[in-house]
Parts: structure tokens; sequence; C-alpha cells
């Protein structure tokens, strides 16, 4: 016992004092050290300390007992390896807890997890610094007065939690994706926090098809970001991507995540199912090799399992691509009176793409012009109104 | 970011000599706590040289020279490809590396080129720049 006690001690000493209060003081301010790993290994050098101090005084007559109390490094590395992943978790579960709003979530999980300071977080989401401290002492404060307690749920409870906290990684996944509003396309730190939390959970959690669904849809979505904007800063769809700058490294990481979640069994999630269809495009040569067949069910499966306006347009898009444009249009044109899309820029942009293939360049310009007006971010504001004002040369040339 | 992590081969290395069980066992529990830290992206050890080769450049000129090659500590035995916050964490995990014999060895770290590093994604600063310049050029022209 003399092992797991002062493992424990050192736990709570070096590594994760900050998170044993918690139940006294709330939400600790100290950042996710461990992420780094720095904490663990201050642990293990306090401890390689004490037990050489241990070996002196047994030197100094206690051989016997020392000889009793060897005990390796390598078990102390496991019980502390234990401890930290069991309030890794707890601390995951916690900061993105259901009785938060996601935008506290979020800045509560970069704060807690992703070691990022307020000013970062501050930065990386367009937000004034105070603006971003105080959310997150709100978020403790709702915390603490709820009485959350610091735990890893179990039973009925997880499957609702564990979504929650998939919903926060992503979100911050995407916000660095493609930045929702302001001039940056690419956020790639946001990116790599949001990758290196997913691997992790998936380490913590490994009997979880949607964790690991999730951490394929990031890696597969990733391996394109060289390929995302251009040399002149613009964005580059999909189907135009130069497929030789796709990172082969994180496409084969996502494929054996996918791979993961599928051996699960239980049938695909949403995460997984979108990983399923972002593998289609990875495992394509060439955009004319991608399986629309295969995609166009994969969104069937998908707006079965998680229905969504945004879904269904995709879901258009791709029966449209294994079908033929008319199919396409005869799905879209439908969700041009959904409320839920009336400012989704990417409806009226996937109908202006067909109207301009159908050679109606004055409608697809209107649409290419509201879908300019809907979004927030400057460059494919930029893009759309280039693509409106191609319609109108076009359509000049046509007269 | 992204670190490469080289090995540098060692005389043992560079003879065949495999890395006893306990090397391997160790270098296991590493690579498995590099992977729950969402550290590992990729790694793998290479043989000696002398299974190598190499193609020297000169103009249009391509000479093949087959290994071994002399200088060992010069040579690359392994690497890996990690995912870190900052090259301080990578130094971190580097000085963990686990070194049962005991032998002098050498390891270099070394940053991976991302996607923004090439200027494919301009900062708005960087962009007005290059605008001013550009429209320099062409009030002089």
């Amino acid at each position: 016992m003399h092992d797991v006690g002062l493992a424990e001690e050192l736990a709570q000493d070096a590594l994760v004092a900050a998170l044993e209060q918690w139940p006294e003081s709330g939400i600790p301010n100290k950042p996710g050290a461990w992420l780094m790993g720095t904490a663990k290994h201050r642990a293990i050098d306090l401890l390689r300390r004490r037990k050489r101090l241990e070996l002196k005084y047994e030197e100094m007559g206690h051989e016997l007992l020392g000889v009793e109390h060897e005990i390796s490094g390598r078990e102390f590395e496991a019980v502390i390896d234990d401890d930290v992943e069991d309030d890794l978790l707890r601390l995951i579960f916690t900061a993105c807890h259901p009785v938060l709003s996601t935008e506290a979530r979020v800045a509560l999980t970069l704060r807690l997890l992703g070691g990022l300071t307020t000013d970062e977080i501050a930065r990386a989401f367009l937000v004034s610094e105070p603006a971003i401290a105080q959310r997150i002492v709100r978020a403790k404060r709702a915390l603490h007065e709820a009485h959350v307690p610091f735990e890893v749920p179990a039973g009925a409870e997880l499957a609702g939690r564990l979504s929650s906290v998939l919903e926060v990684i992503y979100l911050i996944f995407n916000e660095g994706y493609a930045a929702t509003a302001g001039d940056d396309w690419l956020r790639p730190a946001l990116c790599e926090d949001a990758l290196r939390l997913g691997r992790i959970l998936a380490e913590l959690t490994p009997r979880e098809p949607e964790v690991h669904g999730l951490v394929a849809l990031m890696e597969v979505q990733a391996s394109r970001t060289r390929a995302r904007v251009s040399r002149e800063g613009d964005p580059v769809l999909l189907l135009d991507q130069d497929r030789g700058r796709w990172d082969q490294l994180l496409i084969r990481r996502g494929l054996a995540a996918l791979e993961r979640a599928e051996q699960l069994g239980g049938g695909l999630g949403p995460y997984a199912l979108q990983a399923a269809i972002a593998a289609c495009h990875a495992r394509a040569r060439t955009a004319a090799e991608t399986d629309w067949n295969r995609i166009a069910s994969l969104y069937d499966a998908l707006a079965h399992l998680a229905p969504s306006p945004v879904v269904e347009l995709n879901r258009a898009v791709a029966h449209g691509m294994a079908f033929g444009p008319g199919a396409r249009l005869e799905l879209v044109d439908p969700l041009t009176s959904e409320p839920a899309l009336a400012n989704y820029q990417y409806l009226p942009s996937v109908r202006g793409d067909l109207l301009v293939k159908l050679a109606r360049f004055d409608e697809a310009r209107v649409e290419f012009e509201r879908a300019a007006a809907l979004t927030r971010n400057a460059r494919q504001r930029e893009l759309l109104l280039e693509r409106a004002a191609q319609c109108c040369l076009s359509s000049t040339r046509l007269t | 970011m992204r670190f490469m992590i080289l090995i540098k081969a060692s005389n043992e290395s560079e003879a065949g000599v495999l890395p006893s069980e306990q090397l391997l066992t160790e270098m296991g529990q590493f690579n498995e706590e590099l992977v729950k830290a969402g550290v590992m992206l990729a790694g793998e050890g290479l043989q000696p040289s002398s299974k190598g080769a190499r193609v020297k450049f000169a103009g249009t000129k391509r000479t093949v020279v087959d290994g071994p090659f002399a200088e060992t500590k010069e040579l690359i035995a392994g690497y890996w490809l990690w995912q870190v916050k900052s090259m301080d964490e990578a130094i971190e995990w580097v000085k963990r590396i686990p070194n049962p014999t005991g032998e002098t060895g050498e390891v270099e770290i070394r940053q991976v080129f991302e996607a923004d590093d090439f200027g494919a994604n301009f900062t708005p600063e960087a962009r007005k720049r290059e605008e001013r310049l550009r429209s320099q050029v062409m009030t002089k022209s």
C-alpha cells in the first residue's frame, strides 16, 4: 500500500491538487497542464527524488526495509497515469456539462483542457478578453450553483453527456476549420486543439464508437487543410481541390479511426456517418472517382438518424451527383421554403451552382449575391461575389 | 504544431543489432504514453544504412551510391512525427525517451512546415502589405 499511498499523495501534490479541491472551491484556475504531460513528468521527478532520499535513509541502516519497499518507477507511473486519466475524463465531462451554454462549454474546455489563455480564446472567437474571462467565471459559478458533481457520468446519463462533449470538441474544430466570422479563413491552432482533445478522449473511452467517429471525421477534414485555400488565399471547394495536397497521414489516421468505430458494432452514429462520407472523398484519387452512390446512401442514413435541413441540402447535392442534376434540383427546391435555411448561405450557393449548370445565369447571379449577403466570412463573400460577376459575363455572352 | 523527432544512428544500430527486449518494452510503453497524450502521429525505426542507398544529383546527372555510409552520427535510425503545443513540450517529451542501456546518443527535433507557413493563408496584415507593394510597383511602371 506504501507505493499507492505515495503516488496518490504525489498526484495530489504536483498534478491535480487544484482538481482535488474541486468540491470545496469549484473548478481550478489552473489550465490543463497535463495535456503537455509536464505535470506528470514533474511528479515523477519528485517521486524519483523522494526515492533517492528514501534510499539514503535505507543506506543509513534500514537496508532490509529498503528492499521490501523497493518500488519501480514504472509502477508509480502506472498509478499516476490512472489518476491523471480519471481526473482528465472527469474534467472533460464537467467542462462540457449541459447545464452550461454552448459558448461557456467551449470557453471552459479551451481554458481548462486546451491550456489556452483567455486572451487566446478571445482572439480565436473575436470577442473581447474581459468578455471571455467573465464567461469562464460565470460558467464555473453556474457549475458550482448547480452542484454538478466532479465525476464521469455512468449508465443512462453517459450517452447524453458524451454527446455534449463531442459537440464541444467538434465546435472547436469547426471554429478553427471554417471561421464563421472575420478575415481568417483558417485558424489551425483551434483545429489542432480539438483534434488532440479528440485523440485523447478516444484513448480514455476506447469503447465509444462515436468518439472514434468524431476523431475520424476531424482527421479526414484536417487532411484537406493545405488544399482548401489557394495561393491567393481564396477558398477552394472540395471537388476543385488539388488532392496531391491532401495530407495522406491524416487520411490514414482518419480511416483507421473510422474502422475502430465500425468494429465496435451497433451501427454508425451521426459522427461516424459523416466520417464515412468524408472517407469516400478521401479514398477517391480524383473527384471523378468519387463514389457518389455510397455518399448518397450515407446521407440517407444520416438524414434518418439526425435529420436537419442542412443534412437534407447535402443529401440533395449527393443525390444530384449520383443520379444527375434533375434529381438534385427536385430535392433542393423544396428546401427554399424551409425557415431553418432562410439564413443558410450554402442553400443559395448550391442553387446558384445548379442554375449555372443549366445556363440560367441571371437566376444564378441572384442566388450568389444572396449567399454573399448571408456569409460572415470576408473571403467567402469575395468568392461568391466573383461568381455572381461571372454570371453577368456569361449572361451577356449568351445574348 | 508538428515536430519530427529524428533518432540518430549508433554503432549498434548501424551494425544491425536489434533492440533489446527491455528497450522494446520501454519504447512500447513510451509510445503508448504518446498516444494517450494525443502526441503521436507516426513513427518508424529504420534499417541500417547498409540496406540503404543514396542518389547524388549534379545538374542532370544522377549517381547511385549504395550503403553503408560512414558518418554514423549523422545517419538516422528512426523517427517520430508528433503533434504538440510548443517546442518546449517536444523537448519535454524527448527527454523522456527511454534509454535503458545508458548509451550516449542524440535526438534531433525539427519543426514541420504547416499550411500557413507558405503564405497560402495570408494574414490580413500580410495581405495588405502585399497589396501595397503591388500598387507601388504598378505606379512605378
